[in-house]
């Protein structure tokens, strides 16, 4: 893909969706959104960004291999089911500490295992799509 | 709404299965992508189709204040969509290997885990 | 209580994903064992809960069932992921010694605890849609291990691995779908009472078969079982081995948890249907085995005839049977996984697995030959190895029920059991080599051979103990089968409640 325009367009293009990307992984739990539709779009960036430069140049970009990003995904995600191991409480029970309050309307924000297993599912779904896009890309 | 869907069902599921049963590798997976579009329509259908609400509490509420559509067939079809995803784009690498490493997909040709002379000893 | 079902899943998990990121350093090959080891210490640690409470079951993320997902053993789970672990463990150490360093560095281990994480997780579950999930990650990791390596043979294989299991997959899929909108659970505990209450008994039913295709093409049942001679004999023998042990069993697990817990408003019906495959399936296994001259060959074939016993246990619906068939499938998991070991250090040792290229092994390896004798005769039923009990058990349980032609096909088969292993031993072991030379052990070296033999030692160990001590191991398949055919037990741990 040798169009200037796109490759120009491309950097903005990348930079809005990634940002959106984080958006939707942090919106989710309690608004539509989440991990998984986050990785999609993270996911989208990174293959706008090939198609413009060229699966090298978006690894270089990477820095990390996409499947090592998968499978860091897969550690962070079962590292917050873990978490309720510590607390007593079943596997996988949300863990929630409220910063400034006491409950979701009191609360300024919150910390909690939830959103560290959205994160994990966004890096697995992002370093997944990514590893396959780049299989395919690189094959031919 | 049932009986369109149903009757959706059944012709993917109908083109599916002449996909799949012809000779080409890539057929079978069209097929296959059919099939699976097919079974998660079935799912979707299993939850009642009805007219409603996105299934979201609002803010200070501890329960839908209005009538809100079956949130668990949709749940499990995304989850059924994202594996499927997952399968297909396998199953694609491996076709598109498959090609490059012998030059066939197709099935007839493909008999190298099993040669022919093996089944006359 | 918890913990003691969530860890036999998570330690392969967290196993897994340590391994991928040490794939490229020597360590990774140990940190894979020392997972399996701990693997093996949580299943054990789920063991004994289950042998103190009976029904061990816990709600994940806190959500109560039916509407969260329930992790649940009984005996038969518990087993199950017992063996799994040993399974594991055996194979952890024999491809430390067969799979080669590039194969390492694609993921091998990170794959092959991925795969342990499914087997175990689909053992586990009680929720029928999480079993779907559960089978779907034991398949995408069965898929790269299969071709794992490469070479032609591998990727041919790997296609009609792919193809068979991924429709039988949207039928079981489908078949979720259908009983979802009948009764509105996907709980199995709570399905009981849903299927039972349920007016439309005639959709159940059609359900019911639903999960019989979907089920006994992963159990590679007549007529469903064409995917797995297709594929068996080409991946690693490491890779072989537990496929052979474990992932049909996956399918004959189910297919025992559905058709006891779940689809038994129609026994008559379903479990005649059942009877009649697994006739056909043990039957058809035992003849393909014998047109076949492949050592790798003969053994897949006798997978599936294996699978017809299995099946069989559960179809006759008796506790005798049902004690028989699991009884059977935990022998068969040691038997069968140590048999593949064994063609792969033959295929070391004398360099071919087609038997017309075997032989001298007697000479040339006797522990080997001494090592291939218990579990080959074990499977073709010789007392007092662990097969003699299964096949005993269940043959028992035909006579009982006055169902002679069942009796006689099952007798009929164990007898041409044994004449596929004497095959293999004359042909692989008592011949001299055809190609003249004496083919010596030492064209390994000695270590990767060491290496290899020590699972082989100890499953074979341990199927002599089944055998000369089986009291514990049928008491023990008594109580599986009672729970099997009384989940009461079953239904109120998962529920919390008195139906």
């Amino acid at each position: 893909m040798n169009s200037i325009i796109f490759t120009a367009g491309a950097r903005i293009l990348v930079a809005l969706v990634f940002v959106f990307s984080l958006f939707m992984l942090l919106r989710g739990h309690h608004l539509p959104g989440g991990g998984f539709i986050g990785g999609l779009l993270g996911a989208v960036a990174f293959i706008i960004y090939s198609l413009a430069s060229g699966p090298e140049e978006t690894r270089r970009a990477l820095r990390v291999s996409p499947e090592v990003i998968a499978i860091l995904g897969l550690g962070i995600a079962l590292l917050a089911g873990l978490v309720s191991f510590f607390m007593g409480d079943p596997f996988f029970t949300g863990q929630w500490y409220w910063v400034g309050g006491d409950s979701y309307e009191t609360a300024a924000f919150s910390i909690n295992s939830v959103l560290v297993f959205d994160i994990g599912v966004y890096l697995v779904v992002l370093g997944g799509i990514l590893s396959l896009t780049f299989a395919f890309e690189e094959e031919t | 709404m049932e009986t369109l869907a149903a009757l959706i069902i059944g012709v993917l599921t109908a083109a599916s299965v002449y996909l799949m049963l012809a000779r080409t590798f890539m057929r079978f997976l069209f097929g296959l992508i059919l099939l699976s579009n097919a079974v998660n329509l079935t799912i979707f259908a299993s939850g009642r189709m009805t007219k409603g609400h996105p299934a979201l509490v609002p803010y200070g509420a501890d329960a839908p204040l209005v009538a809100v559509g079956n949130a668990l067939p949709q749940a499990l079809v995304l989850t059924a969509i994202v594996i499927g995803f997952g399968l297909l784009a396998f199953a694609l690498a491996l076709a598109f290997e498959t090609f490059r490493r012998t030059g066939t997909i197709e099935t007839d040709e493909l008999r190298f885990a099993e040669p022919k002379e093996d089944t006359q000893q | 209580m918890n913990w003691v079902l969530v860890m036999p899943i998570a330690v392969p998990f967290a196993t897994a994903v340590i391994v991928y990121l040490a794939r490229n350093y020597p360590a990774g090959r140990w940190i894979s064992l020392a997972g399996s080891v701990l693997s093996l210490i949580a299943s054990a640690a789920l063991m004994v809960a289950v042998l103190r409470e009976g029904v061990v079951a816990a709600q994940m993320s806190n959500w109560d069932a039916p509407f969260g997902i329930t992790l649940v053993s009984d005996y038969l789970s518990a087993v199950m992921v017992v063996i799994t672990a040993i399974t594991g463990l055996a194979t952890a150490i024999y491809a430390l010694g067969e799979v080669p360093e590039e194969t390492e560095r694609l993921g091998f281990y990170a794959l092959f605890q991925v795969l342990i994480a499914g087997v175990t997780g689909a053992f586990l579950t009680g929720d029928l849609f999480n079993l779907y999930v559960w089978f779907e990650v034991m398949l995408i990791a069965s898929f790269s291990l299969l071709v794992i390596g490469g070479g032609k043979e591998r990727l041919d294989a790997g296609i009609k691995y792919v193809a068979l299991n991924l429709v039988s997959t949207l039928v079981f899929l489908s078949g979720i779908g259908l009983l979802y909108g009948v009764t509105g659970t996907l709980n199995m505990a709570d399905l009981r009472g849903a299927v039972a209450a349920s007016d439309n008994q005639g959709l159940i039913t059609v359900i019911a078969m639903m999960f019989m295709v979907g089920f006994g093409v992963k159990a590679a049942m007549f007529p469903l079982f064409f995917w797995l001679p297709a594929s068996y004999h080409t991946p690693y023998f490491a890779i072989s081995a537990v496929f052979a042990g474990l992932l049909t069993k996956v399918g004959v697990y189910a297919l025992m948890r559905m058709f006891t817990l779940v689809f038994v408003g129609d026994v008559g019906f379903t479990h005649e249907i059942l009877i009649w495959a697994s006739l056909l399936t043990m039957f058809t296994g035992v003849i393909g085995a014998a047109a076949q001259m492949d050592f790798r060959k003969i053994l897949s074939f006798h997978i599936i005839s294996q699978i017809g016993y299995m099946t069989l246990g559960l179809a006759l619906y008796t506790p005798l049977a049902l004690m028989g068939g699991v009884f059977y499938l935990v022998h068969h998991i040691i038997v069968k996984a140590n048999l593949f070991f064994v063609a792969g250090l033959a295929k070391q040792y004398a360099g071919s697995t087609d038997l017309n290229r075997l032989g001298g092994l007697y000479k040339s390896a006797p522990l080997l030959a001494a090592l291939f004798i218990i579990p080959a005769f074990s499977l073709a039923g010789f007392p007092p190895l662990s097969g003699f009990w299964a096949k005993y058990l269940i043959v028992k349980a035909a006579i009982e029920l006055d169902m002679w032609f069942v009796t006689f096909v099952s007798l009929l088969v164990g007898l041409l059991t044994i004449y596929s292993m004497t095959k293999i031993w004359g042909y692989a072991f008592w011949k001299p080599h055809p190609e003249g030379y004496d083919p010596t052990p030492d064209r390994a070296p000695a270590r990767v051979t060491a290496t290899m033999i020590t699972p082989i030692a100890g499953l074979a160990a341990m199927t002599i103990i089944i055998g000369f001590f089986p009291e514990p191991f049928v008491q023990f398949a008594q109580t599986a089968a009672m729970q099997l055919l009384e989940p009461t037990d079953y239904v109120t741990t998962v529920l919390g409640v008195q139906p």
